[in-house]
C-alpha cells in the first residue's frame, strides 16, 4: 500500500509497518540493481568468466 | 549425458539412476499437486477444517518448516556477522534447504487462502494492527533475500559459470551477501517471532495467552528463540541424510561439529527460557484467566501430559544436553539422535502452538474437539516433501553445493566406464558463500 493509496493513514501503524516493508524492499532492490549494473560494466570491460573459451 | 553440467571434481550416479528416482518422488509431487488443484478448484471443502479449526494441518506445516528453514538466516547470521567463517563450507546447504522451506511454506499459504488470486490483497489492503500481516510482510522479503542468496549458486554450475555476465553477476553478488544476510537476519526475527505472537496475543484462549514485553507477548520471543536454535539441527540432519543417501562424507567434522555446539548452546539456552515461560504460565497466567494447568492436559489422551514432557523433555533438556556435551556431541550417534529430537521438538512445539490451542476447551459447556486431516491436506502438505527432495537431488547433481566434496571424495584415476563423472582433475570447489 502507498501514501496515495485511499486506505492510507498517517499513523503509527501505517508508518511502522509499511515503512519496514518499504525499508527491506528498498535493500533488497537497491543491491540486486547494484549487482546487475556492476556485472554489465564489469561484462563490457571484458572481465569474467575464466572458463570462458 | 550431463557429465558438462556436473561440477568438476565429483563423481554423480548415472543418469537412469537419477532419473529413476525423480520419477518416484515426481509420482508423490504429482499426488500432492491433484490435491492442490483439488482445493483451488472445488475449494476448502476438501478440507476437514471448521469453525473449529480455522487453522490446521497446514498451519502446523508452515510453522514448522519456517521453524526448521531458520537454519539459513541463523548459519547466514553466525558467517556473515559473528565471523564463524568455518561454515561457509555448509552455509550453501543451508541456504538451500531455507529456500525449499520457505517457497514451501509460502506454496501452503497459497492453497490455504483459498483464492491465491487474492495473496496480493495482504500488501495492497493490509491490516496494521496483525501480526499476520508483519508475517506476510517479512516472509515474502526474506523469501526475496534468500532467492538471492540461492541465484550465486545457481551461477556456478560449470556451464553457466562460462558465461563472463552470470560470472561476474555471481562475484558481484558475493561480495555484498553480507548486505542481504543481515537483512535476512532482521527480517527473520520479525516474522518468526510474530508467529509465535500470533498465538500469544490470544486472550481469549488462556492455552496460549502470555504476557510479554510491550506489545510483544514472549511467543514472539520464544519462537525467534527456537528458529535459531532448531533450523541449523535441520541443515544438519539433512546434511547427514544426505551423506547417507550419497554414501560420502560431504562436511568436515569439525564444521558439523561447531554448528551442532552452536545449536545445542541455544537450545539450552531456550529451554531455560521456555521452562521459565511454562512455569509462569501454568502457575499465573493461566489460573488468572480462570483455568488450571490440568484442563489442558487431562481432558484427552492424545494432549495428555506427555504432550509437554515430550516437547520440553525430549525436544529440549535431552538434545541440549547431548549437544553442549563434547564426547557426545562427537560421537556420530548420539549426535544425529539429539538432531533428531530436536527437529521433533519444535516441530511439536508448533503443533502445540496451533492445533492443541484449537482443541483446548475454553467455555465451560465446551469440549475438546480433535481433527482429523483429509488426504487432500495430507497429500498437499506432503507435497513440499517431494519438492524439496527433487530440488536437493537436482542441486546436489549440478551445483557445487558441498565446496568440501572433491577434497573428501577424490576420484581415482581410472573412474568406471559405467559411471557418469566429471573426471577432470580434483579442485577445490568454490564455496558460493550464499
Amino acid at each position: 500500500m502507498f501514501p496515495f493509496s485511499f486506505e492510507w493513514l498517517w499513523d503509527a501503524g501505517h508508518l511502522v509497518f509499511h515503512g519496514g516493508l518499504w525499508y527491506a524492499l528498498n535493500i533488497i532492490g537497491i543491491g540486486m540493481t547494484y549487482c546487475i549494473v556492476k556485472a554489465i560494466i564489469d561484462t563490457s570491460k571484458g572481465k569474467g568468466g575464466h572458463d570462458h573459451h | 549425458m550431463d557429465s558438462a553440467l556436473i561440477p568438476k571434481g565429483v563423481k554423480r550416479c548415472p543418469m537412469w539412476q537419477f532419473l529413476l528416482g525423480l520419477g518416484i518422488v515426481g509420482a508423490v509431487l504429482a499426488w500432492g499437486v491433484y490435491a492442490m488443484l483439488l482445493c483451488w478448484f472445488k475449494g476448502l471443502n476438501q478440507t476437514n477444517m471448521n469453525d473449529y479449526y480455522g487453522f490446521a494441518l497446514w498451519i502446523w506445516a508452515d510453522l514448522a518448516v519456517i521453524a526448521l528453514g531458520g537454519g539459513a538466516f541463523f548459519s547466514g547470521l553466525l558467517k556473515y556477522i559473528f565471523g564463524k567463517d568455518e561454515l561457509k563450507h555448509i552455509i550453501n546447504y543451508a541456504v538451500l534447504i531455507g529456500f525449499i522451506c520457505y517457497s514451501s511454506a509460502l506454496l501452503i499459504l497459497a492453497i490455504d487462502i483459498g483464492q491465491p488470486l487474492r495473496g496480493w490483497f495482504i500488501f495492497w489492503h493490509a491490516n496494521v494492527h496483525s501480526m499476520l500481516t508483519e508475517v506476510a510482510f517479512c516472509l515474502s522479503c526474506y523469501f526475496s533475500v534468500l532467492t538471492i542468496e540461492y541465484i550465486p549458486l545457481i551461477l556456478e554450475n560449470r556451464q553457466l559459470d562460462k558465461v563472463p555476465f552470470f560470472h561476474n553477476l555471481g562475484h558481484n553478488m558475493h561480495e555484498i551477501m553480507a548486505v542481504f544476510a543481515a537483512t535476512g537476519a532482521f527480517l527473520s526475527f520479525f516474522h518468526q517471532g510474530s508467529l509465535g505472537g500470533v498465538a500469544g496475543v490470544l486472550f481469549g484462549r488462556p492455552f496460549a495467552f502470555r504476557e510479554g514485553l510491550l506489545i510483544w507477548p514472549w511467543t514472539f520471543f520464544l519462537f525467534t528463540w527456537s528458529a535459531a536454535a532448531y533450523g541449523p539441527c535441520f541443515t544438519l540432519l539433512i546434511t547427514w541424510i544426505t551423506e547417507k543417501v550419497t554414501r560420502k562424507k560431504l562436511v568436515k567434522d569439525n564444521v558439523v561439529d561447531l554448528l551442532a555446539k552452536i545449536a545445542g548452546w541455544m537450545i539450552f539456552t531456550y529451554t531455560i527460557a521456555k521452562l521459565c515461560d511454562t512455569a509462569r504460565w501454568a502457575n499465573i497466567t493461566a489460573p488468572g484467566l480462570g483455568q488450571t494447568l490440568a484442563d489442558f492436559y487431562t481432558g484427552t489422551a492424545f494432549y495428555g501430559y506427555w504432550i509437554l514432557f515430550a516437547e520440553i523433555g525430549l525436544g529440549g533438556i535431552l538434545p541440549a544436553i547431548i549437544l553442549i556435551s563434547p564426547p557426545l556431541r562427537k560421537n556420530p550417534t548420539w549426535r544425529v539422535i539429539a538432531l533428531f529430537l530436536g527437529v521433533m521438538g519444535v516441530s511439536l512445539n508448533r503443533w502445540v502452538m496451533v492445533l492443541q490451542v484449537m482443541a483446548t476447551p475454553v467455555m465451560p459447556f465446551d469440549q475438546w474437539v480433535l481433527y482429523y486431516p483429509s488426504w487432500q491436506e495430507v497429500a498437499t502438505t506432503i507435497l513440499p516433501l517431494a519438492y524439496g527432495i527433487i530440488l536437493i537431488m537436482i542441486s546436489y547433481r549440478y551445483l557445487p553445493i558441498f565446496p568440501q566434496e572433491a577434497e573428501l571424495n577424490p576420484i581415482e584415476e581410472e573412474a568406471p566406464a559405467s559411471v557418469e563423472a566429471a573426471t577432470e582433475p580434483a579442485a577445490e570447489l568454490e564455496p558460493a558463500q550464499a
